[in-house]
């Protein structure tokens, strides 16, 4: 039972990873329904740009200021020149703009600094440690805590008051969110400051477990099926998708993967998120999908 | 304003001074002119008028009004302010409210959340005291929330409160729109074609709601309409334009008799 439990913990933790990807995705789909491909994108160059700035002797609060200060910037120029001369048109079509959005930081970052994988050593203890006799990796606590002070902090500034409401109304219809005097141009830079800061916490968070390297930008891979359980649409659905990725991706390998041979882990996300979307295609927390034919 | 006007038994209707002064607007698309010259006034409390056929400039007029879109030439007088173009965002700061001949309402939002939206720029608190001060941030939320319901109730959507929009019929659905734009007790309502696609029957009442909002609140009301029988009973004042051109200007009846709008709208008589 004790061994369940730590598989189960073990899995919640890395669940909390998940979760901070996914997070940035939600931020920029609520207030523009645009599913953000260049999130993944978004992690690496943050990350880059951290490591990159360590590495050329800044000190690391100096470091993080100057990422954040950079996701700021990011955020500006992105609004000015991708979304602004977008205003009003398809989200399809904003959805092919994230697309060079993520090749473009791509690009940059690596540019930048370099495709090498930077090693990123910030000093979090790694180590199991013993809570009430089950092991716990340390540095998966401290993620989880930095995840989930993050998680709170948005919630509490995304409150279902009024910027909640004017980020849905301008995820709905960008002219008519105009008309009623929601500023447009303020919102999106918010989002994708947000976003950009999601990023960087989260690309600090995998960078220190794998390095900072270009798969990286790939981990946003693993946040859609996250997306999918937890609803598109909702900070705690991420959330809650990503624990139950985390938990159920880690559960069934070590105690359904004896049967089958292994190697659920890196499907088993998919399958869950294929089933949900067959039986609640909105997800746990989304918001029903309306469509009048 | 809503209970000021419930109040006071029906507030005589005085028509006022100039609200907006729109003079010589000229608006093109590349090639394409939408606009030419275009100079019409509206006055405070009146019933104000654009008809046109098909593609006479009538919604691009109302674009320019509320910053949509921003034209070559000419100047835009509202309250006092001459400017070259309006912003959307200054526009709604400033008391224009709109609705749009497609409905542009946020679909998977409850009328009540779509009415609130109405509302937002009334909302005192930036977003930092918003996210910050829980209390008072409730507080003005239970209080725009009366307003909003006094709205629902003047347009008598009250069962439909909770309904996603998006699952309404479209005649509820332009009076939902109509409630947003209300809610944001605009002092210039634009009004993009407000009765097209209804049966009579919703026409009658979508005619009866802009008689009222007009009476009781003494909204100044342009509209765009095709539907010559219903602008010519409620309108003050009628401007028609064809081909964006200006070619009449002047109260129901006379615009009505006037031979270049009966040319532009049966063609010419041989």
């Amino acid at each position: 039972m004790e061994f369940f439990f730590e598989v189960l913990i073990g899995g919640l933790l890395s669940g909390v990873m998940y979760s901070l990807v996914a997070l940035g995705f939600v931020l920029i789909f609520k207030a523009s329904g645009v599913f953000n491909f260049a999130q993944g994108a978004m992690v690496l160059f943050a990350a880059l740009t951290f490591v990159g700035l360590l590495e050329h002797g800044f000190a690391i609060w100096a470091a993080a200021i100057a990422t954040i200060v950079t996701m700021v910037v990011l955020a500006i120029v992105v609004e000015r020149l991708v979304l602004r001369p977008l205003v009003n048109q398809e989200q399809i079509i904003m959805f092919m703009a994230t697309i060079g959005i993520a090749y473009f930081l791509n690009g940059i970052g690596q540019a930048m600094w370099g495709a090498d994988v930077h090693p990123l050593m910030l000093g979090i203890p790694q180590g199991p440690v013993d809570v009430l006799g089950i092991q716990i990796d340390k540095f998966d606590l401290i993620a989880a805590a930095v995840a989930g002070s993050l998680v709170a902090g948005l919630a509490f500034f995304f409150q279902k008051t009024r910027i909640g409401r004017a980020l849905r109304a301008v995820a709905d219809d960008h002219q008519a969110a105009m008309s009623v005097g929601i500023p447009l141009k303020q919102i999106w830079v918010i989002v994708w400051t947000a976003a950009g800061i999601v990023a960087f916490v989260a690309g600090i968070m995998w960078g220190s477990n794998l390095g900072v390297q270009f798969s990286v930008a790939l981990v946003a891979l693993k946040a859609l099926p996250v997306l999918i359980l937890g609803g598109f649409t909702s900070i705690p659905g991420a959330i809650v998708g990503g624990l139950l990725v985390g938990a159920g991706e880690k559960l069934s390998e070590v105690f359904l993967g004896p049967f089958v041979g292994g190697g659920i882990e890196t499907w088993f996300a998919y399958m869950l998120a294929m089933l949900f979307l067959m039986v609640r295609p909105q997800g746990l927390f989304g918001e029903r999908i309306i469509e009048r034919v | 304003m809503v209970d000021a006007a419930l109040d006071h038994a029906a507030p005589p209707r005085r028509i006022g001074q100039v609200l907006l002064k729109v003079d010589n607007i000229t608006l093109s698309f590349g090639g394409v002119r939408a606009l030419s010259g275009v100079s019409l006034e509206i006055r405070e409390h009146e019933i104000f008028a654009i008809i046109g056929p098909n593609g006479a400039g009538k919604s691009s007029m109302l674009n320019v009004i509320n910053g949509f879109y921003h034209p070559q030439q000419g100047t835009i007088t509202y309250k006092g302010v001459t400017r070259g173009d309006m912003r959307p965002y200054d526009a709604a700061r400033q008391g224009i409210a709109r609705t749009f001949q497609n409905i542009a309402l946020f679909k998977g939002m409850s009328t009540l959340d779509n009415i609130m939206t109405g509302r937002l720029l009334k909302m005192r608190s930036d977003l930092l005291t918003q996210a910050l001060y829980w209390g008072p941030a409730e507080r003005q939320e239970i209080e725009h929330r009366r307003a909003v319901e006094r709205i629902i109730d003047f347009l008598q959507i009250e069962a439909i409160r909770k309904v996603p929009v998006g699952k309404l019929p479209y005649g509820l659905q332009k009076r939902v729109e109509l409630a947003r734009a209300l809610a944001a007790e605009p002092d210039l309502l634009l009004l993009d074609e407000p009765m097209a696609g209804m049966n009579i029957e919703e026409k009658q009442d979508m005619c009866r709601f802009v008689l009222d909002v007009n009476d009781e609140f003494g909204t100044t009301i342009a509209l765009i309409e095709h539907d010559m029988g219903v602008v010519m009973d409620i309108s003050d004042r009628v401007v028609v334009l064809d081909y964006g051109r200006k070619i009449a200007d002047g109260t129901p009846d006379r615009v009505r008799n006037d031979p270049k709008v009966i040319e532009a709208y049966l063609g010419l008589a041989h």
